[in-house]
């Protein structure tokens, strides 16, 4: 009896706003514009306060994290905005799973309004607190130690969701945020992402610092410009670096239920982008003065995360398709058996004709691998036919939980999803076609 | 149904989206629809008038705006689609569905908003001198981005209350122009600049300590600002309220108060017409006699408008019920449409979470819970805000709770009270959830939601496909 059971809720009976075809890349167009933003948003937070930190020696550096801190307020605003449109286009493409998930980590998941309101108010306070808590240093650093806190908390329970929602299988065995927390895979995706964050801001300090335009020298009493930039670009070297270790983990812990051809391609598109990258960082990192590989850097790793992003994207469809189908036959007929007790509510009278299609369901569940009298994957309907004479039960029980009969045929995959009545009428039709 | 239910047995779900949603509301109202074009206008007085610290002011002003939207305003805004998403997924599901195209041009124009105010705050000291003339247009040119956010939202917030004719044809355009959207905008514009007036004559009392002078011109200017509104504030209300449809009109009432007192209804209206006229008070006081302005006066008008936008607000969100979308979908998340099927087969049966798929004698208890969290829990809580005990306490009170009496209850219950919808399960199960009912008399207790308990869940005897009659 405690078989894994994965549910199939019925869907919504609204359709789409828009082909899928569209809606899905606008939603991997749209998340990577959130996510960059989320990264500079936690990326510059730990640098901030790394500097800050480092600054109580050294008042060079004390400037440097006030002058990165400053472009907190633009990027933490536009974080939130753009996370605005990922997140309509997720709850209209997988309304099902994405709820499912929300609401089994329901009191993490609220608890992020809290929590990044919370987050934004110390930062704000932090940053206009600068010169009168000059001489309380502990103090200031400790508001900003919440807030970084508080933003490396956060992204987990993000990560935590669309984590849970691409595995149906494990919905019935959570009890709450910190079980989803455990599934596997969580932990590496949010190291992986920080390890993105730190790279990204600190390519962005490179550009921002490093810019012809800022005006180092008024600024900074010590620092120059080449330091800069050969400090920022050993951060993004060697963060980089710990991402080729990080990255394989995540694809290792992934289950392997969404990962195919396509995914695996487009992974090893961004990771083979990212190797003359992590080169040319080196190459820079060596000879600050140069600033000639930045836009190629910037590039070449702009398509990494797009690949990365697409790879991310595609392993939730290929993982969810069999669920997503699952749902859109269960919706149907949830639909199809609604309207027949509307019908029998108002008359009186069962609705006639609504009986499943044994034929038609047949064409589109089983005959990839059973023709009637050929032997295609799997036996022939005439032999089906001997074996389960008389008892489409049989037939029924064994499509949902296939055995292992014949040696020289491969398994049968489980179709505990068609339904039982669907099954039902399928078996009679296979008696029926199967019949001498 | 088909979810997960989420449940907050003591806050009362639905309250958890009101302070949500409420906060945003007042925020967005007040700092951003009707505060932006309040700064821009100060602002621009002070290019006019430079010398007199009207531009500090406007400045100082702005920052409060500017913090207070970019935190918890942001923060809010999305929180009503996460605690809508816990809470009502169902209906938040379907009208995502249906404009997701005014959603997602909302988004753009929401983008463009958080970009121009970005710009507006951040160049405020640096667009000087011959620049001035610019940043003051670029304060309007966001109001006008602020106000066409609103616009695309109270769109939807009238959708719900009567989708006109997307009954009929379920397009987006008929969904978007439905009736009661001019009455509603009607209404909502202008007092969005009344309240930002009331914010405004906090933050120039807290802010001018050393500049009486400016302090007086400043709270006239507002002062006069409020009233010149007002009118159309009421005038819009009105309007709206004539536009709530018949049925709803008659549920006003109850919405109003704790929904026992319909006779509380009147002094609600009046406490509402009094709040109005009090504002009215302060504002012309300090349109007068902006000297003479005590302090406790300047906080009036702030409390007067959050508590007329509260009740507002929680007027629009009750007399919808029993529909999250008027006609299509109860506030219990399941459509009217697929009461024959639930109450033929059950909710036990069809549902895709159940701990309790059929009902014997020893299980009508269990059983009876199940039911009354995929029935009830939308609206209700054991023991906590709108708890079912205190209210069969006072619908029994002094007596046994019968489960008898309770199951006949249950079968008019839509009747007896209009806001809630019909008893959606079989008979079985409406006989499970009275006996529970009563079990409750003697057994107080807490229900845990999904988002503790999980949902341990037998697999579903009935697939939809099965339930249908042979
Ligand atoms: C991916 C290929 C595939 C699909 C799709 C498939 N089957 Fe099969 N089926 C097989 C194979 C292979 C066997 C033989 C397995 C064995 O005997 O070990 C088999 C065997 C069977 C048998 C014989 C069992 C027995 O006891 O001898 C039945 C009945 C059956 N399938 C029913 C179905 C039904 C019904 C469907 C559609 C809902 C279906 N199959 C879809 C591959 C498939
Ligand atoms: C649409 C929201 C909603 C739903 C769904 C709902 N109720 Fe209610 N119910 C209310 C409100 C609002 C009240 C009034 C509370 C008050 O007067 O303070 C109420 C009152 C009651 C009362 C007291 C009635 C009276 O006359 O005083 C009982 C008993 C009750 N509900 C039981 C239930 C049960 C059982 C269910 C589930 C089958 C249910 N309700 C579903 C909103 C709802």
């Amino acid at each position: 009896m405690m078989m894994m059971m994965t549910p199939i809720p019925r869907d919504l009976p609204l359709p789409l706003p828009a082909s899928a075809f569209y809606l899905e890349p606008l939603l991997v167009v749209a998340f990577v514009a959130h996510i960059v933003f989320v990264n500079l948003l936690v990326g510059s937070s730990l640098l901030v306060f790394g500097l800050e930190l480092r600054g109580r020696k050294d008042r060079d550096f004390d400037r440097l994290a006030r002058a990165l801190a400053t472009t907190l307020t633009v990027n933490k605003s536009l974080a939130v905005v753009l996370g605005v449109a990922p997140l309509l286009i997720i709850s209209v493409l997988y309304t099902m799973q994405f709820y499912t998930a929300n609401a089994l980590t329901g009191t993490a998941w609220i608890g992020l309004i809290p929590g990044i309101t919370v987050t934004f108010v110390l930062l704000y306070l932090h940053k206009y607190s600068w010169d009168r808590l000059q001489d309380a240093k502990g103090t200031h650093l400790g508001i900003l130690g919440i807030a970084v806190a508080l933003l490396l908390f956060i992204p987990l329970v993000f990560l935590t969701n669309v984590n849970l929602m691409t595995f149906p299988d494990r919905w019935t065995a959570v009890r709450g945020f910190l079980d989803a927390l455990t599934l596997p895979n969580v932990l590496p995706r949010y190291l992986h992402f920080l390890g993105a964050s730190l790279v990204l801001t600190s390519l962005f300090c490179v550009a921002w610092f490093g810019r012809a335009s800022y005006p180092v020298e008024e600024v900074f009493e010590r620092l120059t410009r080449p330091q800069l930039r050969r400090m920022f670009y050993s951060v993004a070297f060697v963060v980089s670096l710990a991402q080729f270790v990080i990255g394989p983990v995540v694809l290792l812990t992934l289950p392997s239920r969404g990962i195919n051809a396509v995914v695996l391609a487009e992974i090893g598109a961004g990771v083979a982008l990212a190797i003359p990258a992590v080169w040319m960082l080196w190459k820079e990192m060596v000879d600050p003065e140069s600033g000639r590989r930045f836009f190629k850097i910037v590039g070449l790793l702009t398509v990494t995360v797009l690949m990365m992003a697409l790879g991310r994207h595609n392993y939730r469809y290929v993982a969810l398709r069999e669920h997503r189908r699952a749902v859109a036959r269960e919706t149907a007929a949830w639909q199809l058996a609604s309207e027949a007790a509307r019908v029998q509510a108002r008359t009186g009278v069962p609705a006639a004709g609504a009986a499943p299609d044994g034929a038609a369901l047949f064409a589109s569940s089983c005959s990839g691998c059973h023709a009637k009298d050929t032997r295609l994957v799997g036996p022939p309907l005439t032999e089906i036919a001997q074996v389960y004479q008389g008892n489409p039960a049989g037939i029924v029980a064994w499509a949902k939980a296939p055995g292992k009969k014949r040696a020289d045929m491969p398994p049968m995959p489980a179709m505990a999803a068609v339904g039982d009545a669907n099954l039902r009428a399928i078996a009679e039709y296979m008696l029926k076609a199967g019949a001498p | 149904m088909d979810l997960p239910i989420f449940h907050l047995d003591f806050l009362n779900n639905r309250m958890l989206i009101a302070i949500i949603a409420v906060t945003h509301v007042l925020i967005n109202h007040a700092m951003a629809v009707g505060g932006i074009p309040l700064v821009a206008y100060l602002e621009r007085r002070g290019m006019l008038d430079p010398d007199r610290g009207w531009d500090a002011l406007a400045f100082r002003i702005l920052t409060v705006f500017f913090v207070t939207t970019t935190t918890l305003g942001a923060l809010t805004g999305v929180g009503i689609w996460f605690s809508a998403g816990l809470v009502n997924p169902i209906a938040i599901g379907s009208l995502l569905r249906v404009f997701f195209w005014t959603w997602f041009t909302e988004w753009l124009v929401f983008v463009t908003e958080v970009a121009l105010i970005l710009l507006y705050y951040l160049t405020w000291k640096r667009w000087r001198g011959p620049r001035k003339r610019a940043h003051v247009k670029l304060g309007f040119g966001l109001a006008l981005a602020s106000w066409a956010t609103m616009a695309l939202i109270v769109s939807i917030l009238s959708f719900m209350m009567d989708p006109g004719s997307w009954h009929g044809d379920r397009t987006l355009f008929s969904g978007m122009f439905n009736p009661l959207y001019l009455p509603q905008l009607a209404f909502r514009t202008p007092l969005a600049m009344v309240m930002a007036g009331a914010a405004g004559l906090i933050i120039t009392r807290a802010s001018t300590r050393q500049d009486l002078a400016l302090r007086h011109a400043a709270t006239r200017a507002i002062g006069r600002w409020m009233l010149a509104w007002l009118p159309f504030t009421v005038a819009g209300g009105i309007w709206y309220a004539q536009g709530v449809p018949e049925g709803m009109r008659a549920l006003l009432p109850v919405a109003m108060v704790t929904q026992n007192l319909t006779q509380w209804a009147g002094m609600a209206t009046t406490a509402m017409w009094a709040a109005a006229g009090m504002i009215a008070a302060v504002a012309l006081w300090a349109a007068v006699r902006p000297a003479g302005l005590r302090r406790w006066a300047v906080v009036l008008p702030a409390l007067a408008t959050i508590a007329l936008i509260g009740t507002f607000e929680r007027v629009r969100e009750f007399v919808r019920k029993p529909y999250a979308i008027a006609g299509y979908l109860y506030s219990n998340g399941l459509r009217p449409d697929d009461y024959p099927l639930l109450q033929r087969d059950g909710l036990l049966a069809t549902a895709t979470y159940a701990q309790v798929r059929e009902l014997t004698p020893d299980n009508q208890v269990d059983a009876g819970r199940e039911v009354f969290m995929l029935a009830c829990t939308r609206c209700h809580t054991v023991d906590g805000i709108n708890g079912v005990r205190v209210a069969l306490s006072r619908l029994y009170a002094g007596q046994r709770w019968d489960p008898a009496v309770i199951d006949r209850y249950l079968g008019v219950m839509h009747q007896a009270r209009s806001f809630m919808p019909p008893f959606p399960g079989s008979l079985a199960e409406r006989k499970a959830l009275a006996t529970y009912l009563a079990w409750l008399q003697a057994h107080p207790e807490s229900l845990e939601g999904a988002q503790v308990s999980g949902v341990p869940t037998l697999p579903r005897p009935i697939t939809a496909s099965s339930a249908r009659p042979l």
